[in-house]
């Protein structure tokens, strides 16, 4: 099958190279494109029919003329992976960046993972630490979710996810924790910052590093979520790891995916992206969870920036409805001076509940972070009136909820850059809020938690 | 089976193939790996395929083999508590043969073939029956599965039989033809019954809501529109859950894994409060996620709603949940696309709408082919893009159902569950079922609820006031009427579905509480008069006793103990 060339190429467009009067290929197999100077370059069948072949090229199809030759190769693309691949920087199409050896595979795989049997997934319910009180105390991650973290230009998404990279833990322990971080369309420069951040911590150790580059291939993005899937897949599956995998940034994936399709020539949907694109960032996002009877997992934090700040943009959007939550940074928090910008308000963690309360986080939990909720946003919502009537018509009772408001970002949200905030600390901390209200106030907490873990009671101890 | 011919062209799930000539929506198996798939369009010589399974590695010059037969759903003893995929592939099955991924090419009947189920006759020898006719039981789970003629069958029963058979044993001959207990039906076509009539009892869900506010119908239609977070699925799986039909259809239709892993945990868990069985005994689940195969997405809403008709055929509620539709309509968008047809509104085919009614249509309450009563409800929740409510799939479903919980994201983020817009959210059934709620739950109920949404309603014209002046401008008649309508919303409104106790609130008890707060206005209204401040009411004990009883487990007595002491406790504030 690999042997025939062919050199009938009748069409070449944007990533797009058409072949007439070939052997039957299969759909999505690979080709192999030679150029005249004896470089080859990979692409993988579109469309596939006794006439013409469509082949997307990975790598762009700049210096192909319609002399070129093609091959076929028969297979679907699979990529190498191995343990040793732990401590490794590599490219965003696989290959080693950082001048080590190539990686000598201990298995191949295909890179379109096929979907989890709903059947045979596991509930997410164990806690993971990630030490910002933001994440842990009001929007809890568990291990198996897929919670991403919408930001926009210019907020330091990328210092929240090395946070996360940095100091997340499951509190049970001594288990194998790896880190799987894909770069997309970054810029050399926060390519340096991102290397130099993982070794600098030692984070590199238990980290597989993929990135790829503003000045690749835009076509070449396509696939680094995939690779960076297929190797957590190995060490979570068969390995028995437990797998974070920070993707960042998904907008220029979907920009790569948009490329393409216009490319293709096919209607386009909202804003030019395809029609496809949710069930295309569902077979990215989806590709994490438990499996019964597996005893590692993959827990995924996507990071994209909305553009224009636009949370209803088609990107974030789709990602929310396919996602567990989100983890919304707001630009009026940076200018305020708080670090993280997470705003509470519109962050969700849909598998919170499973993941807190007694024998996982503590007891309390639940009812202090609703209490919490609720009150930033009475607190919240009473800013816009102090603007127009001024602080002092206010009633006595909501202006305790105004200052909880602003003591609420300036010490629960604010928080070093290093700084690893243990669960108990940030529960501590927003009892200790919460102690600023009546007590009446106190409605969505149960009457034992308050006299357990109130200061008011437990100073009396 | 059928005849045979070669694939011309592959292109993602879509197919074209050379050499057949079947019908629209004939199923074809595609390739070596023999991958189902659906016939969708017929031009000259070429049929195109929608294929259920990815074509990765599919080559033209494959063969394809015309089935000659539509997608079908298997119907019959053994669909309570499965969980399929949107091609009635039960998953567990899958799971044994593929692991723990889904691989390709698998086929599985969706029914068991090998379990034998007791067989009753209810018609004998000689008789003479009509298709749809009951001519038998057999007891399964929750209920009494009753055996029907399938439809296009008729006649004199020339031999029945009685004891343990598997669902592919004939077990009885009618009019020439052998009846099995199985029966296959095509999922795009609504099975036939003798006539449909008018809903007229609600179909109660224990949320509050919902039953007080807003009530479905059984045999209705609803939906829950709402941007993402906002609490679609938490309201669907309430709804599964505690509503009180016989029967539960549970489609996630292009979801989360994780979510109906959910489901799949917490149902078997779950009792159903009115037999104490597990809910799962009387759960159908269909699970497509949206990483699994769009074509077999777009059938999965198919699949469920003909399996829900089966049941309704029994004469028994059936409520059909599908989580979400607007995933369906992109599943119909993205095959539309791949099919070059020139597209509506926002890239959906201009179908969307057509097909939209269709499903809904085959909700409703029937007389069955039998003569017996039953009833199919559909609630159907949207996604709309955005949280934009003017965008296609929304206003397609809004023409056609008559009840919109609307959701909030305002309300999400103030952490008021279910977010459920009072303002905005309608029922077209709520006079209809007033007769119905005078009779079963109180003769005051109708005027209650209409004194709650009046008080919700000033509410919000006062909440626009108080945003320029501030609440303390306002005189005590007014703040008194703020703090009400709090009370209405956090008490009654506001339901935790995670809470053992509050997450199922029986109408009786939803009529304690309304009547209660009713209760407390009254007697708050009488001490405004005498001149006792709004906040002293607002701080009373008794109103954080009422907030927090439904979360008492001994909340009956509880909400006694209160109604006993509330005048009481007023006259204790003295005033003028």
């Amino acid at each position: 099958m690999t042997s025939k060339e062919y050199r009938s190429i009748t069409q070449i467009a944007g990533p797009l190279v058409f072949v007439e009067r070939t052997e039957p290929v299969g759909y999505n197999e690979l080709a192999m494109v030679a150029l005249p100077d004896g470089s080859e370059r990979m692409g993988q069948v579109l469309d596939s029919s006794d006439e013409i072949v469509v082949i997307q090229m990975f790598e762009g199809t700049t210096g192909i003329p319609k002399t070129a030759g093609v091959k076929f190769l028969g297979e679907t693309m699979k990529m190498p992976v191995s343990r040793d691949m732990l401590g490794r920087i590599l490219s965003g199409s696989g290959k080693p960046l950082d001048g080590g050896p190539a990686i000598v595979p201990e298995d191949r795989l295909e890179i379109i993972g096929a979907a989890i049997n709903p059947w045979a997934r596991d509930n997410p319910q164990e806690f993971i630490q990630t030490g910002i009180s933001t994440i842990d105390g009001m929007n809890t991650l568990v291990r198996g979710q897929k919670l991403p973290i919408f930001s926009a230009s210019g907020l330091p998404h990328n210092e929240i996810a090395l946070q996360i990279a940095r100091q997340a833990k499951v509190l049970s322990g001594a288990e194998d924790f790896a880190v799987v971080f894909a770069a997309m369309g970054i810029t050399n420069e926060e390519a340096q910052y991102f290397m130099r951040d993982f070794e600098r911590t030692g984070a590199l150790k238990r980290a597989v590093v993929f990135l790829n580059l503003a000045d690749d291939p835009a076509i070449e993005r396509i696939i680094t979520p995939k690779l960076a899937l297929t190797t957590a897949e190995y060490l979570a599956f068969t390995l028995d790891m437990h797998v974070l995998v920070i993707l960042t940034d998904l907008t220029n994936y979907c920009e790569a995916l948009r490329q393409i399709g216009a490319a293709r020539e096919e209607v386009p949907g909202r804003r030019g992206y395809p029609g496809y694109m949710y069930t295309d960032l569902a077979s990215i996002y989806e590709r994490a969870g438990r499996i019964k009877g597996k005893k590692g997992s993959i827990t995924q934090i996507p990071i994209l920036s909305m553009p224009g700040d636009d949370i209803t943009h088609p990107i974030p959007d789709l990602t929310g409805y396919i996602t567990e939550g989100q983890i919304v940074a707001k630009r009026e928090l940076v200018r305020a001076g708080i670090y993280p910008p997470i705003d509470v308000g519109s962050s969700l963690s849909r598998l919170m509940n499973e993941g807190i309360g007694k024998g996982r986080t503590r007891e309390d939990h639940k009812a202090v972070s609703d209490q919490c909720y609720a009150a930033y946003a009475e607190g919240r919502d009473l800013r816009g009136l102090v603007a127009i009537v001024g602080k002092e018509a206010l009633s006595e009772r909501d202006r305790k909820f105004l200052e909880f408001a602003d003591e609420f970002e300036r010490r629960l949200v604010q928080q070093g850059r290093e700084e690893d905030r243990s669960i108990e600390t940030t529960l501590d901390l927003m009892w200790e809020l919460l102690a600023s209200l009546d007590e009446r106030q106190l409605t969505r907490i149960d009457r034992k938690y308050i006299e357990k873990y109130h200061p008011k009671y437990r100073k009396k101890e | 089976m059928g005849k045979e011919g070669v694939i011309y062209r592959v292109a993602g799930p879509v197919v074209t193939a050379v050499g057949i000539s079947p019908r629209m929506y004939d199923v074809i198996l595609v390739g070596k790996e023999q991958l189902m798939g659906e016939v969708i369009k017929i031009v000259g010589d070429k049929t195109i395929v929608q294929v259920y399974e990815d074509t990765s590695g599919v080559r033209p010059g494959e063969k394809v083999v015309d089935t000659g037969q539509p997608l079908v759903a298997e119907l019959g003893p053994g669909l309570l508590s499965s969980v399929y995929d949107g091609i009635q592939r039960p998953l567990p099955v899958l799971r044994d043969r593929m692991g723990d991924f889904i691989e390709r090419g698998v086929s599985a009947p969706g029914l068991d073939r090998s379990l034998k189920w007791p067989f009753t006759p209810v018609v004998k020898k000689g008789d003479t029956v009509a298709e749809g006719q009951v001519i038998g039981t057999v007891p399964e789970r929750a209920i009494t599965h009753k055996v029907m003629v399938p439809p296009g069958i008729g006649g004199k029963v020339d031999m029945i039989k009685e004891g343990e058979f598997t669902v592919d044993e004939v077990v009885a001959v009618i009019g020439g033809k052998e009846v099995r207990m199985m029966q296959k039906w095509p999922v795009r076509r609504g099975r036939p019954f003798a006539r449909k009539m008018a809903p007229e009892e609600p179909l109660i869900t224990g949320q509050r809501v919902l039953d007080t506010l807003f009530p479905l119908t059984k045999g209705g239609t609803g939906a829950i529109p709402g941007g993402f977070g906002t609490g679609k699925t938490v309201t669907q799986q309430q709804l599964a859950k505690w509503s009180d039909a016989e029967i539960v259809v549970y489609i996630g239709c292009g979801e989360r894994g994780n979510e109906m892993t959910e489901v799949l945990t917490s149902f078997p868990e779950l009792t159903d409060p009115k037999t104490g069985k597990p809910l799962m005994n009387r759960t159908v689940l269909i699970a497509n996620t949206s990483n699994m195969p769009v074509a077999a997405r777009e059938a999965s809403v198919y699949t469920g709603m003909t399996i829900a008709e089966y049941f309704r055929d029994m004469g028994l509620n059936v409520s059909l949940m599908a989580d979400s539709t607007s995933r369906w309509a992109e599943a119909m968008r993205e095959i539309s696309s791949r099919l070059e047809e020139m597209p509506g509104e926002e890239g959906y085919p201009a179908y969307l709408s057509a097909r939209l009614s269709e499903f809904y249509e085959r909700a409703g309450r029937v007389v069955s082919l039998s003569g017996e009563t039953g009833s199919i409800s559909v609630v159907g929740a949207v996604s709309p893009p955005g949280g934009d409510l003017s965008e296609p799939v929304t206003q397609g479903t809004l023409r056609i159902v008559r009840v919109f919980w609307a959701l909030d994201t305002k309300l999400r983020e103030r952490r008021h569950f279910p977010a459920i817009n009072w303002l905005t959210s309608y029922s077209l059934y709520s006079g209809q079922l007033d007769g119905w709620y005078r009779q079963n739950v109180a003769e005051d109920f109708p005027a209650l609820r209409n004194w709650a949404i009046g008080l919700l309603q000033k509410e919000a014209e006062l909440q626009e006031i108080v945003q320029l002046v501030g609440s303390d401008a306002l005189p005590d008649e007014q703040k008194l009427t703020l703090e009400i309508s709090r009370m209405v919303r956090e008490i009654f409104l506001q339901q935790n579905a995670y809470h053992p106790v509050d997450t199922y609130s029986p109408m009786s008890r939803q009529y304690t509480f309304l009547k209660l707060i009713n209760r407390f206005a009254t007697n708050a209204a009488k001490a405004v008069e005498n001149e006792v401040p709004v906040e002293t009411i607002a701080n009373m004990e008794l109103r954080n006793r009422l907030a927090k009883s439904k979360f008492e487990e001994n909340i009956e007595e509880e909400l006694k103990a209160i109604a006993e002491t509330m005048d009481k406790e007023f006259e204790a504030l003295g005033g003028k």
